[in-house]
């Protein structure tokens, strides 16, 4: 047991690494994913990971594989993607599947130009995939400061998120904080992206967020247990990931989104909510 | 100053050129309880927008004076599904005082219970969205209305779907908020209602056919001259000309004075 569940922690330092940065992601990115999932925008991470891709490759372009450079570019061009997108459906009968769509197109069509004019497909699987054992100090201090960002975000801006997804018209009735909030965000969205990118590639980043956070609707009906309930997914996804990884000579990003998957497929089984508690729901009834 | 808690000048509210409702003009006093009738597509909604400020005027102006106000939507944006109960939802009603971070006080919770209870869902606190009636979420917004205790009140159509007994209800409720010195507006469909209940009524047809005690504006000739507008909208419609003469209205104004009151 000990050999096997603690071992491999104690004895190598990039499995510490590992393991300290994907749980700081996992309790960053689980509540970002909760709320993603609430605004019905569950996609919304799967296009805004694609659309970082040209920042990253810029940076990749002048500077190599550097995760400053590569973090930096995906930053920025996730920002202007997500708040383009974002300003063109409050500025416009469009909604922002759709603006989000076309923006996140137009950035990954950049992106894959761009990787495939200086770099090679292996370069692109790296920036796609990324590496968890690889964590160095910069991408280390990096996640911490996003997680500390994303938190005191979420505990400041707790109230007029849940009031801009629970009733957006009356947000705007009583206070004007609605746009800057769902703006604020997005931008939320987009850091813990990039955070995730280096550890687990732009494609499973979002994989952490939004795997938990979907589990979690099975178990709970309120938001602030959700977001327990998917952090504690996700960090459960995290360490059995990467014992799975580190076992069975996985690759550890997608050993550790299958591991959330699993939870997954538990949750809409077993779940408080789920399909085995419907199917055997009690025939009785109570008379009020 | 006059005590109107709503003056309308010339105001013209609507989409894509295309008036909802034109060259409004008068004022509300405060505490009036006013009900506004009117077919569908005579400006109802459009003008309880144009007052939240949620809709910017075409021209004209409204200037409004209020410290706090509650608006009821027609088609509230409200997400049944989202994981809440109902007392989070009514919560929503301390915005406008205890705002992002404030802590909400024990009489804070007693309000809340006050309001749940004047709605007649005492026991409902903790009941999921999701599993309440359309008649029950409209009386869960009006409690979260009454807990915001404004000054101004805008209620559209808040009757749908509600079983006559609520109504019989709801419309004590609101003629208490008038009672207590707060505005109040309010879209009805139901002429019987208004008669009984609204002292002042607004007529529209894409402008005011009628304005004033309800007894001289529900008339029958009114109410003709009411049905008699065009809803469909002209492409080839001349432009509109036909403003008072002397409006110095500055375009697309909305001016809300929060003044101390």
């Amino acid at each position: 047991m000990y050999d096997y569940l603690i071992a491999p922690f104690l004895q190598y330092g990039f499995m510490q690494r590992a393991l300290f940065g994907s749980l700081i992601l996992a309790v960053s990115c689980a509540p970002v994913g909760v709320f993603l999932m609430l605004r019905r925008m569950s996609l919304t991470g799967d296009a805004m990971s694609h659309a970082i891709l040209p920042g990253a490759a810029l940076g990749f372009v002048f500077f190599g594989l550097d995760i400053v450079p590569m973090t930096l570019g995906g930053l920025l061009v996730g920002l202007v993607v997500a708040l383009g997108a974002g300003a063109v459906s409050r500025l416009t009968i469009q909604k922002e599947d759709a603006s989000l769509a076309a923006f996140y197109l137009i950035s990954l069509a950049l992106g894959v130009l761009l990787v495939s004019w200086r770099g090679s497909s292996v370069d692109l699987m790296h920036v796609l995939f990324g590496s968890v054992l690889a964590l160095n100090d910069a991408a280390l201090t990096l996640i911490g400061l996003i997680a500390a960002i994303t938190l005191l975000a979420l505990a400041i801006f707790w109230r007029a998120l849940v009031a801009e997804c629970l009733d957006p018209l009356f947000l705007r009735s009583v206070s004007r904080v609605g746009a800057p909030v769902h703006f604020l965000f997005l931008t939320l969205a987009v850091l813990n992206l990039v955070a995730g990118f280096q550890a687990l590639g732009t494609l499973l980043s979002v994989g952490l967020m939004m795997v938990p956070a979907a589990a979690s609707r099975f178990w709970s009906n309120q938001v602030g247990p959700m977001c327990l309930v998917a952090i504690a997914i996700a960090a459960v996804s995290a360490l059995g990931g990467l014992l799975l990884s580190y076992h069975a000579s996985l690759p550890s990003g997608p050993a550790i989104i299958l591991t959330a998957g699993g939870i997954y497929f538990l949750s809409t089984l077993a779940g408080r909510r789920g399909v085995l508690r419907n199917a055997f729901a009690q025939r009785r009834h109570r008379v009020a | 100053m006059t005590n109107h808690c709503l003056r309308f000048e010339n105001l013209t509210l609507g989409y894509a050129g295309h008036p909802a409702i034109h060259h409004l003009s008068g004022g509300i006093e405060r505490g009036a309880l006013t009900a506004i009738v009117g077919a569908n597509g005579s400006g109802k909604s459009t003008l309880m927008k144009g007052i939240a400020g949620i809709l910017k005027p075409i021209n004209g102006a409204c200037f409004a004076h209020y410290r706090r106000l509650a608006y009821l939507p027609q088609q509230s944006e409200l997400d049944r599904s989202f994981p809440a109960r109902v007392i989070d939802l009514v919560s929503l009603g301390f915005w406008q005082r205890r705002g992002l971070l404030g802590r909400r006080t024990k009489t804070d919770r007693a309000n809340l219970a006050g309001c749940l209870s004047a709605v007649g869902l005492t026991g409902f606190e903790d009941r999921p969205l999701d599993s309440l009636s359309g008649g029950q979420i409209q009386r869960v917004l009006f409690a979260r209305a009454m807990l915001q205790d404004a000054d101004l009140i805008l209620l559209d159509e808040p009757f749908n779907a509600v079983d006559a007994r609520t109504i019989a209800d709801l419309v004590q409720l609101v003629r208490q908020w008038a009672a207590e010195g707060r505005t109040v507006l309010c879209v009805l469909h139901d002429h019987g209602l208004v008669r009984q209940h609204f002292p002042q009524t607004l007529l529209l047809a894409r402008k005011a056919v009628a304005w004033g005690r309800t007894d001289a504006v529900l008339t029958p000739e009114n109410l003709l001259r009411a049905r008699n507008f065009q809803e469909a909208w002209d492409e080839t419609a001349d432009w509109c000309e036909d403003s008072p003469a002397g409006s110095t209205a500055s375009k697309g104004a909305v001016e809300k004075a929060s003044a101390n009151v």
